[in-house]
């Protein structure tokens, strides 16, 4: 009885919080409307049983993405409204839909003609945590690695792009650099 | 009434509308960036209910490494948005009709 009640009420504030996002004209609301939901859609993951994910969620989503999109939107002007020209509104909308029903229908036909094996069984007795640190450890190592040199990557070329003065060398300076910089 | 997997099913799918219907509709760039983690999220979710609903693990190992891809993504993309923004003083996706033939 509570799982119904606990999925209506985040499926509810789920879709509202991501309908503000989608419509809202204020970069800044659109914003916190999707950090509130994404705080949402960690409920969801503890709903499942999968509370590490959960977990993960609320620290990277809400904790590092938003506050990374919090300081990019420093360099944007965000009181102003945003302004858009739309051109054939009716056309988009019924695309969007069709094109999402069409998505929907080819990722569940699967499911429910053929029977699906688990391919790493959970085990009973054994925790969320656990056996995601066996399972990641083991069968995804090398993917796991693989994303860590991703993140990085993504980190230095942040950190590059956004930076103006990165060709100098700080710790090298000469007194005629160093006066520039300063 | 039972919670089943299509109940989480049909929830990805309209969260999955929605963001769709975000990245037709709107042209700044920065609610691209927005309508984008949308999608990721609804998929998020289809994955870890299949995952819970077959007993299977996968589906948590692949939502995990679509947070790291989706935490990358944001981290480069914005960069790059912050450069262009530095450049041309917009972030309408208008603005980036220069190769236009």
């Amino acid at each position: 009885m509570y799982e119904v009640i606990a999925f209506y009420t985040f499926a509810i504030l789920t879709i509202l919080m991501f309908s503000i996002v989608v419509l809202s004209k204020n970069a800044l609301y659109a914003m916190s409307a999707l950090a509130g939901g994404m705080i949402f859609i960690a409920g969801f993951f503890f709903l499942l049983d999968a509370e590490f994910l959960g977990v993960v969620q609320i620290i990277v989503y809400t904790g590092a993405i938003m506050a990374l999109y919090a300081f990019g939107m420093m360099f944007f002007d965000t009181t102003r409204e945003v302004k858009e020209k739309i051109h054939a509104k009716k056309v988009i909308y019924t695309l969007a839909i069709l094109s999402a029903i069409c998505f929907v229908v080819i990722l569940s036909a699967p499911i429910y003609s053929a029977n699906l094996e688990a391919l790493y069984p959970t085990i009973e007795g054994v925790g969320n945590i656990q056996m995601i640190g066996l399972v990641l450890f083991t069968k995804y190592l090398v993917p796991f690695e693989l994303a860590a040199i991703m993140l990085l990557v993504a980190m230095i070329s942040g950190i590059l792009l956004v930076s103006d003065r990165m060709d100098l060398n700080i710790t090298l300076n000469d007194d005629d650099e160093e006066r520039e910089i300063i | 009434m039972m919670i089943g997997l299509t109940h989480y099913l049909i929830l990805s799918g309209i969260l999955f509308i929605i963001g769709l219907v975000g990245v037709m509709r709107r042209k700044n760039l920065l609610m691209l960036f927005f309508s984008t983690e949308i999608l990721l999220n609804a998929v998020n979710i289809g994955f870890v209910a299949v995952s819970k609903y077959y007993g299977d693990l996968s589906g948590q190992m692949f939502a995990f490494f679509i947070i790291a891809v989706a935490a990358s993504e944001v981290a480069v993309g914005l960069g790059l948005l912050v450069l262009w923004y530095k450049r041309t003083g917009s972030t309408d996706l208008d603005s980036l009709q220069m190769m236009k033939g």
